[in-house]
C-alpha cells in the first residue's frame, strides 16, 4: 500500500507538484488497531499537519481514522473494504471511499458464480462484521437468481482449523463452496479444502482473491480458485494506463503494483486532483471540486465519485488462479476470466445507505 | 442441523480426533512445567508458532520435511533452555505471577519478532508428497497427513510415558512435582531438572507447531487462541497431570469437531462450557490433585 502512495507521489512531483508546491507523503502503520489507528492519525493532522489522509486496510481501523478525520476537518479517502465507511451514520462529506466493499464484491461475485459455476452453494464465512456482510449480501444474491442455499457455516476469525466443518459440506454436495477467509485463514482453508479432496468434488469461489496470498499460497492452493480484484498486473496488455503504472513500479520496486497499492495510488492522485481543480487545500472546497467533476481515470480505466456518498465506483475483474505451470514468473498467478463494467446498481442507493 | 446416523458423526469424531493431538501436544508441555516448577508458561502459543516457522525455514534449505519434522522442535526446545536459563531461573521463589507476566511479556515480543523477519503474510508448507494424499476410511476420504499427526503424537506420548516412569531422570522428575524441598534434601539438583523439563515442555510446543504447520501454515499469530484453548486442556485435565493432559486434550477436541456440527456458533464457547462444568464437578480437574495450584 505504501509503495503505491510513492509511486503517486513520484509521478506528482515529477510533473511539478501541484500549484507549484511539493506533495510529501507521511506514513504510519496503524497496526491493523482502531487504537493505534486514531492515535496516528491525531498525531499526522496536529503534529505534522497533514492536510489529507489516504489509507485504512481494516474496516474497523479504517472508522477509528475517520472519526478523527472528521473532528479535525481533514479529508479522508479509505482504502479499506467496507459498506459503512460511505453509509450513514459514519460517512461525512469529506469521506470518501475509493475501495470496493462487500455489498459491490460479493452482489458481482454472487451473480457471476450464479451464471458460471452452479446454484447449490455451500458458504463458510469469518464470523465477523466483514465476514457476515458478505455473507447476507451473498446469500441475498443466489436467491435473487434462483440458486439454493446448503448451508451456510460461521467460523471464528483467525482459527485456521476447518476440518471439524468441513465433512458436514462435503455429505452435502455443493456444486460452489463459497468461502469468506480473510488473511491467513484464506490459504489455511484451501490447503484443508483440498487435503480432503473436495476441490475434486465442488467449484471453489470468494467475494476476493488476494495477490500477496495468492502468491505465498502458491499456483498449486489457488488454481481453479475464483474470486474478483479490483487491479490485476496484467491489465496492462489491454489498458495502457495500466502499463504505465506497472512500469513505474517495475522501475522502483521491481515488483507490480499490487490490490492495494493500487487503491493507494489512486486515492493520492484523486487528492491531487482535487486540489488542484479546487486550488485549495481546504477539504470541504476540495471534497465539493471532487464531487463536481466526479470522473477520473489513473490507471485502470474510467471511475467516478457517487455525489451522495462519496463512493467510487470502478470496474473489477474476475479472476481465477492459473494453477501449476502455467504461471507467468512470480506475479502472473491468475487469469483474468470476466471484466464487470462499474455500475451503481451493483452497490446500495442513496436512499439504502441512509442519503436523502 | 444435519441427521444423527453414524456416517454422519464419524468423519467429526475423526476430525475431532487430530484437533485434539494438538491440544494435547501442546497441554502436555504445559501441564509438566507447571507440575514440576509452578511456572504458567504463557509463551507456550508464540513457541508453537516458531515450531511452524522453523519448519519451514529446515525445509527450505534441506528439502526434507522428515529432517525439518525432528530440528525444528529440537531448536524451539533449545530456546526453551535458554529462556528457563536466563529469563524464568531469576523468578524462581517470587510470586507465581512474576513468570506469568515474563512469558506473556516474551510471547509479544516473539509474535513481533516473527513478523519482521518472516512478515506479515505468513508462510505456506506442504506434507510430504508420501502423505499429500487421501486414505479411504470407508466412511470418508481422510488426509493421510492427518493420520499421520495422530499416529506421531501417540508415538511420543509413549516415548514421554516410558520417560517418566521407567527412568532415573523421570522418577527425579515426578519426585520432584511431589516435593521439591525433600528431592534437594536428598542432594539432587533439582535446577538441572527444570532446565530439562523447561526444554522438553517448549520442545513438544515446537513439535506441535511442525506437525499443525502443513495443515494450517505458518503465520504470526497462529499460537495466540491455541495457547489460550491448551491451557483450558490443562486445567479441565489437572494442572500438572500429564494423563490429565491427554484425556482432556482429546475431550476438547471431540467437544469442537461435535459441536461444529450441530451448532458452528457455539464451537468455541462449548470449550469454555465444558471447563465450567468439569470445574463445578472436580475443582481441580478431572485428574488433578487437590491443593497443587494454589
Amino acid at each position: 500500500m505504501q509503495r503505491g502512495a510513492q509511486l503517486a507521489q513520484d509521478e506528482l512531483n515529477g510533473k511539478g507538484g501541484i500549484m507549484g508546491r511539493k506533495v510529501e507523503v507521511l506514513f504510519r502503520d496503524d497496526q491493523l488497531k482502531p487504537a493505534v489507528g486514531a492515535q496516528r492519525t491525531k498525531e499526522l493532522i496536529e503534529n505534522e499537519k497533514v492536510q489529507f489522509i489516504v489509507g485504512g486496510l481494516a474496516a474497523h481501523v479504517q472508522m477509528a481514522i475517520n472519526e478523527q478525520t472528521k473532528k479535525s476537518n481533514v479529508l479522508f479517502i479509505s482504502t479499506s473494504q467496507s459498506d459503512e465507511i460511505s453509509a450513514k451514520p459514519d460517512t461525512s462529506p469529506i469521506t470518501f471511499h475509493e475501495a470496493l466493499n462487500p455489498t459491490i464484491t460479493s452482489r458481482v461475485i454472487g451473480k457471476w458464480t450464479c451464471d458460471n459455476l452452479g446454484k447449490k452453494w455451500w458458504i463458510i464465512y469469518a464470523d465477523y462484521a466483514w465476514g457476515k456482510q458478505n455473507n447476507q449480501v451473498l446469500q441475498d444474491t443466489l436467491k435473487a437468481n434462483g440458486g439454493t442455499l446448503l448451508g451456510s457455516t460461521p467460523y471464528p476469525l483467525g482459527s485456521a482449523e476447518f476440518s471439524a466443518h468441513l465433512p458436514k459440506i462435503q455429505a452435502a454436495k455443493p456444486d460452489v463452496l463459497m468461502s469468506v477467509t480473510p488473511g491467513a485463514d484464506n490459504i489455511a482453508f484451501l490447503k484443508q479444502v483440498r487435503s480432503f479432496g473436495m476441490d475434486k468434488q465442488m467449484k471453489l469461489a470468494q467475494p476476493l482473491l488476494w495477490i500477496a496470498y495468492l502468491k505465498e499460497g502458491g499456483p498449486e492452493l489457488y488454481q481453479d480458485v475464483h474470486g474478483a480484484l479490483n487491479w490485476y498486473w496484467e491489465l496492462q496488455d489491454s489498458i495502457p494506463t495500466a502499463k504505465k503504472f506497472v512500469e513505474a513500479s517495475m522501475k522502483k520496486f521491481n515488483m507490480p503494483p499490487g490490490d492495494y497499492g493500487a487503491y493507494s495510488y489512486s486515492g493520492v492522485m484523486e487528492v491531487a486532483r482535487g486540489v488542484e481543480l479546487a486550488k485549495s487545500t481546504n477539504a470541504e472546497a476540495v471534497a465539493n471540486a471532487l464531487r463536481k467533476s466526479p470522473t477520473y481515470d489513473h490507471f485502470k480505466g474510467k471511475q467516478w465519485w457517487r455525489a451522495c456518498d462519496n463512493k467510487s465506483f470502478q470496474d473489477l475483474w474476475i479472476m481465477k488462479g492459473r494453477g501449476p505451470g502455467k504461471a507467468k514468473g512470480e506475479w502472473g498467478l491468475a487469469d483474468i476470466v470476466a471484466k464487470v463494467s462499474a455500475d451503481e446498481k451493483y452497490d446500495r442507493t442513496c436512499a439504502e445507505k441512509g442519503h436523502a | 442441523m444435519g441427521d444423527l446416523s453414524l456416517a454422519a458423526v464419524l468423519p467429526q469424531i475423526f476430525t475431532g480426533l487430530v484437533l485434539g493431538m494438538i491440544f494435547v501436544l501442546l497441554a502436555i508441555g504445559l501441564s509438566l512445567i507447571f507440575g514440576l516448577m509452578t511456572v504458567v508458561n504463557f509463551s507456550h502459543g508464540a513457541l508453537y508458532m516458531l515450531g511452524a516457522y522453523f519448519t519451514v525455514f529446515v525445509l527450505t534449505y534441506t528439502r526434507s520435511f522428515w529432517l525439518a519434522l525432528v530440528v525444528a522442535p529440537i531448536i524451539v526446545g533449545t530456546l526453551g533452555l535458554l529462556v528457563e536459563r536466563f529469563l524464568i531461573r531469576r523468578l524462581y521463589g517470587r510470586s507465581p505471577d512474576d513468570p506469568l507476566l515474563l512469558t506473556f511479556g516474551l510471547s509479544l515480543v516473539l509474535i513481533e519478532t516473527a513478523k519482521l523477519i518472516w512478515g506479515k503474510v505468513g508462510l505456506t508448507l506442504d506434507p510430504p508428497r508420501e502423505l499429500a494424499g487421501a486414505v479411504n476410511l470407508g466412511f470418508m476420504a481422510f488426509p493421510a497427513y492427518r493420520l499421520f499427526v495422530i499416529g506421531v503424537t501417540v508415538a511420543v506420548l509413549i516415548g514421554l510415558w516410558a520417560f517418566v516412569t521407567r527412568t532415573n531422570v523421570g522418577l527425579i522428575i515426578r519426585a520432584g512435582s511431589r516435593d521439591p524441598l525433600m528431592v534437594r534434601a536428598l542432594g539432587i539438583n533439582l535446577n538441572r531438572i527444570w532446565l530439562l523439563v523447561f526444554g522438553i515442555g517448549c520442545g513438544l510446543a515446537g513439535l506441535a507447531g511442525a506437525l499443525a504447520g502443513p495443515m494450517r501454515g505458518a503465520y504470526a499469530e497462529m499460537g495466540v487462541t491455541m495457547v489460550i484453548e491448551s491451557f483450558v486442556v490443562v486445567v479441565v485435565g489437572g494442572m500438572g497431570s500429564l494423563l490429565g493432559a491427554v484425556v482432556a486434550g482429546i475431550m476438547i477436541g471431540q467437544v469442537v469437531g461435535i459441536t461444529t456440527f450441530f451448532a458452528p456458533k457455539l464451537a468455541e464457547i462449548m470449550v469454555f462450557v465444558v471447563m465450567a462444568v468439569v470445574l463445578l464437578i472436580r475443582p481441580s480437574g478431572i485428574f488433578g490433585e487437590a491443593g497443587l495450584a494454589e
